[in-house]
């Protein structure tokens, strides 16, 4: 009987893992920046480059930032989802225009519908090396000390941002 | 005509030639420098490949950090803490000690002493279930004799 038993139970713990493993993704590399502050940047703001953007003039408020760039296949993905909360006005939306010329985030915006209450231009990416962006769209929770709190990498879908995104908005609001 | 034209398009693999990659750094030494330590890096875009080789745009963007790095007169170290910071231990195509990868260092340790384990434990139960016949001499004599019949063949 044990005979029989023995590689069954194997088998089964082998299939397990396995199973556990497919779910994983292994693109989600958790970030070594939650729970430290966000690094500080001073960038051109896309629709007016006289003026700059520091997440300095956000201490106080929780606020997202969604990183994205016109040449960006899945930033189209959730797209729909960013202008839907934008015009809910439930937290303030900032964009990180990664890599991009300025024509073709503005004609991108135009044509989509613009869920920023502004974007930085990231022109050469190097913001993008120091909030350890790999692939865009991500999205970073900041809290009202400046705070990384939580990242969402890949494109924010209504589900995570009800499930995830949004009950941390308002428990760091709270505090 | 046609002819000639075929044996002309026949030499042009002697004209044409493929080089290595050029090197953006002007500087040699340090260009070596880098890959080096490129290498021992892994590209967050296409994981299985190293910083050193792969092409994605945000792995030369890093190549370029690198050697600009490298150029402040940072050493290695330094360089490697500080891509570790923005993305993580999983740079580190030789992860640290640490207590969470623990089971990654001595898993295969650990698994290799229950397998010897196992087999210490197997053997020695059939060491108890398979018992020795005692012979009685005239068998032990005859055993004897087939052997050496054998042997004499």
């Amino acid at each position: 009987m044990m005979r029989f038993i023995l590689p069954l139970v194997i088998f089964l713990v082998l299939a397990g893992f396995l199973y556990v493993g497919l779910g994983l993704d292994p693109h989600e590399v958790p970030s070594p920046l939650i729970d430290k502050p966000a690094p500080t940047f001073n960038l051109p703001q896309l629709h007016n480059t006289a003026k700059n953007f520091t997440p300095e003039e956000m201490k106080g408020k929780v606020w997202l930032l969604n990183v994205w760039s016109s040449w960006c296949v899945s930033c189209k993905e959730e797209h729909p989802v960013l202008l839907s909360l934008s015009q809910q006005n439930i937290v303030p939306l900032y964009g990180l225009d990664y890599k991009d010329k300025k024509e073709d985030a503005e004609a991108w915006l135009r044509q989509a519908g613009n869920p920023y209450i502004l974007s930085a231009m990231d022109r050469d990416g190097r913001i993008g090396i120091d909030y350890g962006v790999y692939g865009v769209p991500e999205t970073y929770v900041i809290d009202k000390q400046g705070v990384i709190r939580y990242k969402q990498i890949g494109p924010v879908t209504q589900q995570n941002l009800n499930e995830k995104i949004l009950p941390m908005v308002a428990e760091l609001e709270r505090k | 005509m046609r002819k000639l034209l075929i044996l002309l398009f026949c030499l042009l693999p002697v004209f044409s030639y493929a080089g290595e990659a050029k090197d953006l750094a002007a500087d040699p030494v340090l260009e070596k420098r880098m890959i080096g330590l490129a290498e021992r890096l892994r590209c967050l875009v296409c994981q299985n490949e190293s910083l050193a080789s792969s092409h994605a745009e945000l792995a030369e963007d890093l190549r370029q950090e690198v050697r600009e790095m490298m150029l402040k007169g940072k050493s290695d170290q330094e360089i490697i803490d500080y891509l570790v910071a923005r993305y993580g231990d999983f740079v580190l195509y030789d992860p640290p000690m640490k207590r969470y990868t623990l089971l990654l260092w001595f898993g295969p340790f650990a698994m290799l002493l229950l397998g010897a384990g196992v087999l210490v434990f197997q053997v020695r139960r059939r060491r108890r279930t398979v018992q020795e016949t005692v012979l009685t001499p005239e068998a032990q004599q005859r055993a004897a004799s087939l052997l050496n019949e054998e042997g004499n063949k």
